[in-house]
């Protein structure tokens, strides 16, 4: 250990896909900053140490700590509680940790369907039955896997969260901006943001930042992104394709409109919402160019999901958290 | 007494996993079980929802490799709705899949399984990463492998829209073309990844060949398994990534199987165990019988050497002299040592760099055609690609909207689930012997067994069990189920 130890780094995930981890490692030379400025202490997927390496560590002596992942299960409950108590700046990172992402969807349905649908696929031989148990006696003594929690959360559901970057994955050039940042703290060049802020991103919407024009304002039915002919510089919304940039944070530079792709929300709820289905539902309604109820309905049909479309990434953390049957087993 | 070693996380790998070892009263291995503790529901959560968001929907499944499930997603959704997407949408997914392939394999080499090698099994803990690695062969090669990540990420992101969870694939084919100046852009990349595959093969030479330490470890019986191997061929039988037919070989290298996508669920099937979230894939004719090798085991592995094993060469020139380089240093085919993976994969870095060069430069990857408009009622389909980490599967039944009403997913890593799990238990019988003092260098020895297979398990843990039942299952002497006891379930 030098005279002066470099500040420590971790990076976690809890139920995530690991497309975190690889965004950072997408800042590419950037990474090389992080090696010269911070001491990286836990990260799993790039470095050989153990939960027990942590849970030595003193309380508050990781600076900084990125935790990324939805909290799924007992061990992720843990490992967030225990990370908590050993970091000085905890940040929820990444869309899964912030607000569910699309493994929050699974708060839509029963745990017990999702027991029956994965362990009797059409390619699963399971004739008696078998799901996995939380402690099981094998011959050579008793083994265990965590247990799965009703619901999936978000991070600031569990513990207490300083900062919130969102995205899936948060974008290179944010966490690249935000490192600078810490860095120039760590210098004494600049000064953190209040604590709850969201950072590396923007404050308003997709809308915002994409280039698409708009023109009308109305629009007489949806459509699928796979059935028309796309112009490429008109507003998709105004096609008729569903597309989520109205209640979206920027933050992302519109990529997926930009690319012929509809905004699917992944930045989570623009600043100042309170909840993303509803002032993505009202901004639709704003848009349907009719008063006759019955040709509304119609219209709307051509929503042919609406759960998934009004909460694809925020129902872990929306006002609605899960559906009922979900919610019953997690108030019990 | 029996004793327990617990490896909690495993580290270098994508995903989460726990190893248990139990030691007998000598204090030898008695047995080891390699556990899954995590699963997120995707089999489920994805019913109800329209098949064209499967390749935005499956994306969260892996980060690392999300153009896996984008392609193989959109291969089902295209024939879901029965829609045969033009030459040049095929072209321009499969040039983004190989730019993919590049920088995948280029993060696994470099950063999580490399280490071992280049900073040596025993390194202390805290240099045996990437930055580690960085430091002991130089800035220059570090610079490089960030230079290969770049240019792989920067074709993802030209074609799909963005680096990471790419968004431009829907049925009958993209949402976009290239331009000539991202084409011209995209070759010169090619180009230069081409020569950074054979940069790293020399590396692999030079570091891990000629170290006889090194090679006795990959040659040695500790890391060897006998068992099938499955990878998707073109139609001359050349390693493929995107498209064609999986093959199975048997453990001497005979044609078992070669089977078209649809016809998938003939050939394998999923065991289970009540002690881990993840299922065991197995080959059907052959049968579940257990956690061991031989051509009498359904158990097979599909991974960078497995897909060389399958093969009868690769479809470019550079890829295919490395290839029967490999065969002629390690004994001809198949080979059985499951470090050599490690030297497969960069034979695959190199042919997906070449593969990358030969779209790039086809006069038709510029074509405005990059999509058919799908007219028919959508029912059901099933997509196969080569993920780096295994044969992916995707199959999805919607009703006549196109609404999901069924899906099944074997992913990558979960195909390599029981081959790994055994070559962690022989890793651990050899390495942990009466009287060995355990220690992290032995530790990480055991967890090279796995990590050659460089699994995954974001990806494996798609699905999700939820509230666990309770169960106890009473077995005989010959493990037989005698008798099953189930609460909740």
């Amino acid at each position: 250990m030098s005279a002066n130890p470099k500040p420590k780094f971790a990076m976690y995930w809890a139920a995530s896909c690991g497309g975190c981890e690889i965004a950072v490692l997408n800042i590419h030379e950037k990474i090389l900053d992080v090696d010269a400025s911070f001491d990286v202490v836990f990260w799993p997927v790039a470095m050989d140490a153990k939960y027990k390496d942590v849970e030595a560590m003193e309380d508050g002596s990781i600076l900084l700590t990125l935790f990324n992942g939805g909290i799924r299960n007992e061990e992720n409950e843990h490992i967030a509680k225990l990370l908590r108590k050993k970091t000085k700046i905890l940040v929820a990172f990444g869309s899964c940790a912030n607000e569910g992402c699309i493994p929050g969807l699974a708060n839509l349905g029963d745990s017990r369907e999702i027991v029956h649908t994965a362990f009797n696929t059409i390619s699963t031989d399971n004739p008696h039955e078998i799901y996995p148990m939380t402690s099981y006696d094998v011959p050579e003594g008793e083994i265990h896997i965590p247990r799965i929690l009703p619901i999936l959360k978000t991070l600031d559901q569990v513990v207490d969260v300083d900062y919130y970057m969102p995205g899936c994955p948060p974008e290179s050039h944010q966490i690249a901006a935000v490192i600078d940042l810490v860095i120039q703290v760590l210098q004494g060049k600049a000064e953190l943001p209040p604590k709850g802020s969201v950072i590396g991103a923007g404050n308003s919407t997709v809308c915002d930042e994409c280039q698409r024009t708009r023109n009308i304002k109305s629009i007489k039915s949806f459509t699928r992104i796979w059935a028309i002919a796309q112009d490429p510089a008109l507003c998709l919304l105004e096609q008729g394709i569903p597309c989520n940039g109205p209640a979206t944070r920027s933050g992302c530079d519109a990529r997926c409109p930009t690319a012929g792709a509809q905004c699917i929300g992944c930045y989570g709820p623009a600043e100042g919402v309170v909840d993303y289905g509803a002032r993505l539902i009202s901004s639709f309604a704003s848009v349907i160019d009719s008063n006759d109820p019955a040709e509304i309905d119609q219209i709307l049909d051509g929503i042919v999901d609406p759960a998934g479309q009004f909460y694809r990434f925020n129902l872990a953390g929306s006002l609605l958290k899960a559906g009922v049957p979900a919610w019953k087993k997690e108030q019990a | 007494m029996t004793q327990r070693i617990t490896i909690d996380p495993i580290t270098r790998l994508e995903g989460h996993g726990k190893i248990e070892i139990f030691l007998d009263d000598r204090g030898d291995v008695a047995n080891t079980y390699f556990q899954i503790p995590e699963l997120r529901g995707f089999e489920r959560f994805c019913v109800g929802r329209p098949v064209e968001e499967m390749p935005l929907l499956t994306n969260r499944i892996c980060g690392v490799c999300p153009e896996a499930h984008h392609m193989a997603a959109a291969k089902a959704a295209d024939a879901v709705y029965h829609v045969d997407p033009p030459p040049t949408a095929k072209m321009l997914r499969e040039l983004l899949y190989s730019a993919f392939y590049v920088t995948d394999h280029a993060t696994h080499f470099y950063a999580l399984g490399g280490p071992d090698f280049v900073m040596g099994p025993d390194a202390p803990v805290a240099e045996r990463n990437i930055l580690g690695v960085i430091h002991k062969v130089g800035l220059e090669i570090g610079g490089k492998v960030i230079q290969a990540r770049k240019a792989g990420h920067t074709v993802i992101e030209m074609i799909g829209g963005r680096k990471v969870h790419p968004c431009t694939s829907i049925p009958g084919g993209l949402t976009k073309g290239i331009t000539e100046e991202q084409r011209k852009e995209i070759e010169e990349l090619g180009r230069w990844a081409v020569e950074f595959g054979q940069f790293s093969l020399k590396l692999f030479d030079d570091i891990v060949l000629a170290n006889k330490a090194y090679v006795d470890l990959i040659v040695g019986d500790i890391y060897t398994h006998h068992t099938y191997y499955m990878g998707m061929v073109d139609g001359n039988n050349k390693v493929n990534f995107y498209d064609g037919k999986v093959r199975v070989v048997d453990p001497d290298g005979k044609e078992f199987v070669k089977y078209a996508p649809e016809d998938y669920t003939q050939v394998i099937a999923e065991h289970v165990e009540p002690w881990t979230y993840l299922k065991f894939p197995y080959l059907k004719k052959v049968g579940w019988k257990g956690f061991v090798d031989g051509i009498d085991s359904g158990v097979y592995c599909a991974t960078p050497l497995s897909r060389l094993n399958a093969a009868d060469g690769m479809a470019t020139p550079l890829a295919q002299a490395a290839y029967e380089r490999f065969y002629s240093t390690l004994g001809g085919k198949p080979v059985h040592q499951r470090l050599a993976t490690h030297w497969a994969r960069l034979i695959e870095l190199l042919y997906a760099a070449e593969r990358w060069v030969e779209l790039a430069t086809n006069p038709e990857i510029t074509s405005p055609n990059f999509r058919t408009i799908p007219t028919a009622t959508p029912t059901e389909g099933i997509g196969i690609v080569e993920a780096p980490r295994g044969t992916l599967t995707h199959h999805y039944v919607t009703d006549e909207r196109g609404v999901l009403t069924k899906v099944n997913l074997i992913v990558g890593t979960t195909n390599n689930y029981a081959p790994i799990s055994m070559s962690i238990k022989k890793a651990a019988s050899s390495l942990i012997k009466h009287g060995v003092i355990v220690n992290e260098g032995l530790l990480n020895m055991v967890e090279m067994a796995f990590r050659a297979y460089d699994p995954c398990f974001g990806c494996a843990t798609h699905s999700l069990p939820g509230q666990m039942p309770l169960q106890v299952t009473v077995h005989d002497a010959n493990g037989n189920t005698v008798e099953t006891l189930k609460q909740n379930c």
